[in-house]
């Protein structure tokens, strides 16, 4: 059963890294900048759960709070840094990007202080239950069920509605999905409004999990959502689905076979270069 | 002079280098390479084992530099294969795999490092002035490159890669030699820093510090080595000069990348070039 359970929790962390991801690859797939202070909003989320969690006493208040905040942020992100920098080369974007999740992983420091916070309350991560053999807590069942629904949900979103195929049109090609008339400017902000929504539930989650929030907690998984959306094809949701679940499950054994030789963040980027030089298009390669 | 003083010249004369040696990479020949202090620090560490095993402060400093470009021509053949973006996400990988590989080697000292390294035997003053003799040869080496040929290269393959291949500029051969070359100099400046002092562990050659390299480039003005040099000397003092701001030193470097590139991206030397054009015309 260890291996099921390494197994299982591999595919938990893989879709937490799916929920980040997604919205850096979409905001690549858009608008070509690679959105690194996306994990600032990854950060953003988990602190305002907490805070309102330990305020009100209810945790899925905080989880609500910290999706429409972050949301509202995301957008804000587009509209004050990105928006302006669009007649730039790319790597402007990114630079200020970086700018930015430096400056708010040190704003909350200097707010929260350097040891974080912790819920008051949050009885999830200890109650563990007993499924089939495999030992689960509460708090990872919420992440299966709640990254699904997610997942599930923009799937649907993106295929069906006239909204999420507007999106996916400008995705492939913004000249002609604006000839057809789709309001590029309306996608974009749905765009940073989904993808800050899904970080932020990320972070909460997370921050259930380990009943722990610090400043530099967006740092490392920033890099490795990174390396996800590159694996996935930069672009692609599918392959980010696919690279998030794989990086989730090579980490989880990873750890266990040669966590004495390398560190578990770093071997992120060992999968990530060993792919990229046997595929230097990505694990799925769909966007060229 | 006080310690103080030569120790602050040191890092000041070791900030220039790697500095200035990425923007060879970067400025000139359009590689983003988020994982400089990755060969700053390979050169740190085989620059300390040569010394702690008894060979002399040259063939140390060689061996630094030597292994810090060789680290480069690998990782420059990724800039050969993979596009753009794929390529600043991999140099941040390198980064972090530099630091999560060293701090579980025993034979590197994991998390402890490596300390006890013996002295250059110049004393705090001779090292101070090596270290900025160094500084300067690199700033002649960028200035030099910027004229040649050379560099008219790199620079037609950071500007647009499809046209300097068609008016047949090799362009896998600069991307690999810009890679060698800056690496280099940044394995040398991790040697220069090893026998400054004498003590290095990982967490000197974390992200953080190549994301602060990458603004003193972009701060400077990306392929303007003077512009460069200036912001790295601003970047390096600062702190020093405000020790309130030292607290806040993360926030303060965050909020003027943040700055810089939303209303100067060209940086120091895209103001001053702007700023002389309006003067001309007046």
């Amino acid at each position: 059963m260890y291996y099921v359970d390494l197994f299982l929790n591999g595919l938990i962390f893989g879709s937490m890294y799916a929920l980040m991801a997604i919205g850096l690859t979409l905001v690549y797939g858009l608008l070509r900048i690679l959105h690194i202070s996306h994990a600032a909003v990854y950060a953003l989320g988990a602190f305002i759960t907490v805070i309102v969690a330990n305020a009100t006493g209810s945790i899925a208040l905080g989880m609500l709070v910290a999706v429409v905040v972050s949301a509202i942020f995301g957008m804000g992100v587009y509209r004050v840094l990105y928006q302006p920098m669009l007649r730039y080369p790319p790597y402007v974007a990114m630079i200020a990007s970086i700018g930015l999740l430096i400056f708010m992983e040190d704003a909350f420091r200097i707010i929260f202080g350097e040891q974080g916070l912790t819920f008051t309350r949050n009885p999830y991560p200890t109650q563990i239950h007993n499924l089939f053999g495999i030992t689960i807590n509460t708090v990872q069942i919420a992440m299966i069920v709640l990254s699904t629904i997610c997942l599930v949900a923009l799937a649907l979103f993106t295929t069906r509605t006239r909204m999420g195929i507007a999106w996916r049109a400008t995705v492939s090609n913004p000249t002609i999905a604006t000839s057809f008339g789709v309001d590029a400017i309306k996608v974009r902000y749905l765009n940073f409004m989904i993808g800050s929504a899904l970080a932020a539930l990320a972070g909460g989650l997370i921050a259930l999990l380990n009943n722990f929030v610090e400043p530099t907690m967006g740092f490392v998984v920033s890099y490795k959502a990174l390396a996800i959306i590159v694996l996935g094809g930069l672009g692609s949701m599918r392959g980010t689905l696919i690279a998030a679940l794989a990086l989730g499950l090579v980490e989880s054994f990873g750890t266990i076979w040669v966590g004495s030789y390398l560190d578990r963040d770093a071997l992120a980027f060992l999968f990530l270069i060993i792919v990229l030089m046997v595929r230097p298009q990505g694990l799925t390669g769909a966007h060229a | 002079m006080t310690l103080y003083a030569y120790s602050l010249l040191s890092i000041l004369g070791i900030n220039i280098m790697l500095a200035t040696s990425l923007n060879l990479i970067s400025g000139f020949c359009g590689q983003f390479s988020l994982g400089h202090g990755a060969f700053y620090g390979a050169g740190a560490y085989a620059a300390a084992l040569c010394a702690v095993a008894g060979y002399p402060v040259p063939v140390a400093l060689l061996v630094g530099a030597l292994v810090g470009g060789a680290l480069g021509f690998v990782v420059g053949f990724a800039s050969v294969r993979l596009r753009e973006d794929f390529l600043v996400v991999t140099t941040i990988g390198v980064s972090f795999l530099f630091v999560g590989f060293v701090r579980k080697q025993k034979w590197l000292g994991a998390e402890m490092g490596i300390s006890k390294i013996p002295a250059s035997g110049l004393g705090p003053e001779g090292n101070a002035i090596m270290i900025l003799l160094f500084a300067a040869a690199t700033i002649a080496l960028c200035l030099y490159l910027n004229r040649s040929w050379l560099g008219f290269a790199f620079r037609a393959v950071g500007d647009d890669e499809q046209a300097a291949r068609t008016i047949a500029i090799p362009v896998s051969t600069y991307k690999l030699l810009a890679f060698t070359i800056g690496t280099a100099v940044a394995g040398l400046a991790g040697g220069l820093y090893t026998y400054f002092t004498q003590f290095i562990v990982p967490d000197s050659f974390t992200f953080i510090l190549s994301v602060t390299l990458m603004a003193m480039v972009v701060i400077g003005g990306l392929g303007s080595t003077w512009g460069v040099v200036i912001a790295a000397i601003i970047l390096t003092l600062l702190p020093e000069a405000f020790r309130f701001i030292n607290d806040y030193r993360l926030l303060i470097y965050g909020g003027v990348l943040m700055l810089v590139m939303r209303f100067a991206p060209g940086g120091l030397a895209g103001i001053a070039t702007s700023v002389t054009r309006r003067l001309r015309k007046a």
